[in-house]
């Protein structure tokens, strides 16, 4: 990054732990799942839709939010899980923002059906929250080329914190690697593009970690040659 | 085994990357006096995780200490009673109960004070030691309440009981969101795991696993199902049997129910002896009581099994799921508990409410063997990146430093 004496800095590679907490929030129909979404706090929504990338997910996931996956498999509302799965998280501001997005698609279900929908009893949802741990594991990177080989031995909690959880923490809503990229060159301009087209939502951080690998070797390699 | 070795022998099974981490976290804790407090030192969940998480702890350069606490019968008729009531029995324990439940609590507590008064960070595992708390008023570091129990219905007169222990903790620790309870303290959730060294999960020469086939005269050619159990209603053995059945009309086929030997569990008889009358006398159905440390043999009827059952009808997490998907093997899992959040339909196996349901199951992946192996190998990868104990030690190490600094949502560490 620029910091303004035409001096670069190196990308420093991090890590983090998430913690998943009880919020005491249950919730078993969709009325009471609007007043969850209302309760709960921001941590709670973050985590839904960020934090589960880190925790016990399954590597292919049929939605990108936990909301949507128990409007489907809990409530059996198919329609609704299609609809929340369509929220894009980076395109809100805030994680206020965020919830009232939720808040909405919920109450324009409501307003369409006449009986509320239920969940079984076992298969209420809980609503979660996460506190994240980041850690500077001592690492950097100096020259953009150096990603091809310090990407793919990243573990799936560097590849989290430095792609997903940078789309919520930057002032641009981008991944570390577009955010390094940026300040050095005109030539990185492609790269950072093809970088923001994956979408992170329907893969693994082993895979997503592939992903970004075969890119930057694409690229790198291709200068080379 | 010294320290490197340690490291070495979990970095060969759970990945260079996790115990770079587990190290990059640790160095964090360094100079700290972490004290687990449990109950027994042999037997039991508990101690088997503490066991090897306690030397992990070490070999990371983690000062930390395993206390056990000790007390008469009585103790333990009171303990045992809680247990099941936190499970959902509805048990009464005797004021004499509870008196010499906290009186051991306070003859360890005093025996215990060199060692927990000064701790930085305590984990007290369980009910048994809950009330120790009580007698350190002037304790200096952080203690945290480990509860192992499934606590989704728990029997509410004696977790109201327990709750004027617990509340006092500054942290406590559930496996599972369902088992969390209204406290007024962070309520942490960190799944249970296995230890893939242990008897009962470490890999096994070829011979030892087909040495079961002998030693419990199964067909080494008919396709082998297997459900690990107590003989316990939930865990629907009557159901297995009539899976078995519907199956088997129409594929080769032989299963085993392995469980624990007659116990002083009036109930586990009745199941057993009702299983026993299901079963007849077919000769393909085979009914083996274990002792509790059979490790090695469970072990190997696991990697021996085409595949494995876990037929619930209600279950805390079902380790018995994560050791069979720890060998490959897919499973057909009752659709509750923490059985959800192994068993992925298609994937790693599949859920199923009713016999027919599990029969149907196992007759598809019997009948599609390529399906089968791919789904134990997807079982196998997901128990290595979420079930194994060094993602519980992980969870536990960012807790530490979590409640160590305060608790924010978001914590940077050494930037």
């Amino acid at each position: 990054m620029d910091t303004g004496t035409g001096e670069q800095h190196p990308f420093l590679v991090r890590v983090c732990s998430l913690v998943a907490l009880a919020t005491g929030v249950r919730v078993q129909n969709l009325k009471e799942f609007r007043e969850g979404l209302v309760r709960a706090p921001q941590s709670s929504i973050y985590h839904h839709f960020w934090g589960r990338l880190l925790m016990r997910q399954f590597d292919e996931p049929e939605y990108n939010n936990d909301f949507a996956a128990w409007a489907s498999h809990g409530l059996h509302e198919k329609g609704l899980a299609e609809r929340l799965s369509a929220i894009n998280p980076t395109e809100f501001t805030d994680l206020e923002e965020l919830r009232q997005e939720l808040v909405e698609v919920v109450e324009m279900r409501l307003d369409e059906t006449e009986m509320v929908p239920w969940a079984k009893a076992d298969q209420q949802f809980q609503f979660i929250r996460s506190q994240i741990v980041v850690l500077d594991t001592g690492r950097e990177i100096c020259r953009p080329e150096d990603l091809t080989r310090v990407v793919p031995k990243m573990s799936n909690e560097s590849i989290f914190y430095h792609f997903i959880d940078a789309r919520r923490r930057t002032p641009d809503r981008v991944d570390d690697f577009s955010g390094w990229l940026i300040w050095m060159g005109e030539e990185y301009k492609e790269t950072i593009e093809r970088l923001k087209a994956i979408d992170p939502y329907f893969s693994s951080l082993k895979e997503l970690r592939e992903i970004i690998s075969q890119l930057f070797n694409e690229f790198f390699g291709n200068r080379e040659t | 085994m010294d320290n490197s070795k340690i490291l070495e022998s979990y970095a060969r099974v759970a990945g260079e990357d996790v115990m770079e981490h587990l190290k990059q976290l640790a160095a964090h804790l360094r100079g700290l006096k972490v004290v687990h407090v449990n109950s027994t030192r042999e037997g039991g969940g508990v101690a088997e995780i503490l066991r090897k998480l306690i030397p992990l702890k070490r070999a990371l350069g983690l000062d930390t200490h395993w206390e056990v606490i000790t007390g008469g019968q009585e103790f333990y008729q009171c303990t045992k009673s809680f247990h099941n009531a936190l499970q959902g029995d509805r048990v009464m324990v005797s004021d004499t109960l509870l008196q010499a439940y906290e009186d051991t609590n306070a003859a360890n507590a005093e025996r215990l004070k060199p060692v927990l008064q000064d701790a930085d960070v305590v984990f007290i595992h369980d009910p048994q030691p809950a009330p120790l708390i009580h007698f350190f008023p002037k304790r200096k570091g952080s203690w945290l309440w480990r509860c192992h129990i499934a606590t989704n219905r728990p029997y509410r007169p004696i977790w109201k009981y327990l709750r004027n222990w617990v509340t006092r903790y500054d942290a406590s620790i559930f496996s599972l969101p369902e088992f969390a309870q209204p406290l007024p303290h962070p309520q942490y959730l960190v799944p249970p795991s296995i230890d893939p060294l242990s008897d009962k999960n470490i890999a096994l020469p070829a011979k030892e696993v087909a040495a079961v086939f002998e030693q419990f005269k199964l067909d080494p050619v008919k396709p082998l199902i297997l459900q690990v159990s107590r003989f316990d209603r939930f865990k629907d053995p009557l159901g297995v049997v009539e899976a078995y059945r519907l199956a088997k009309n129409m594929v080769p086929l032989q299963l085993v129910l392995a469980g624990g030997g007659a116990s002083d569990d009036p109930e586990g008889e009745i199941v057993l002896n009702e299983v026993r009358l299901a079963a007849k006398d077919d000769p393909d159905i085979h009914i083996l009581l274990l002792p509790p440390d059979a490790h090695r043999t469970i072990n190997a009827l696991q990697r021996a099994a085409d595949l494995v059952l876990q037929k619930s009808t209600r279950e805390g997490f079902g380790l018995t799921v994560t050791e069979a998907m720890w060998k490959g093997k897919p499973v057909i899992g009752g659709d509750t508990g923490g059985i959800r959040l192994q068993v992925v339909n298609h994937h790693t196996g599949f859920l199923v409410s009713t016999p027919e349901g599990a029969a149907l199951r196992i007759r598809y992946l019997l009948h599609h063997r390529d399906k089968l192996a791919k789904m134990g190998r997807t079982a196998k990868a997901f128990v290595k990146e979420y079930f194994l104990i060094t993602r519980h030690l992980k969870e536990y190490l960012a807790l530490t430093i979590i409640l160590r600094m305060g608790g924010p949502d978001r914590i940077e560490v050494g930037m």
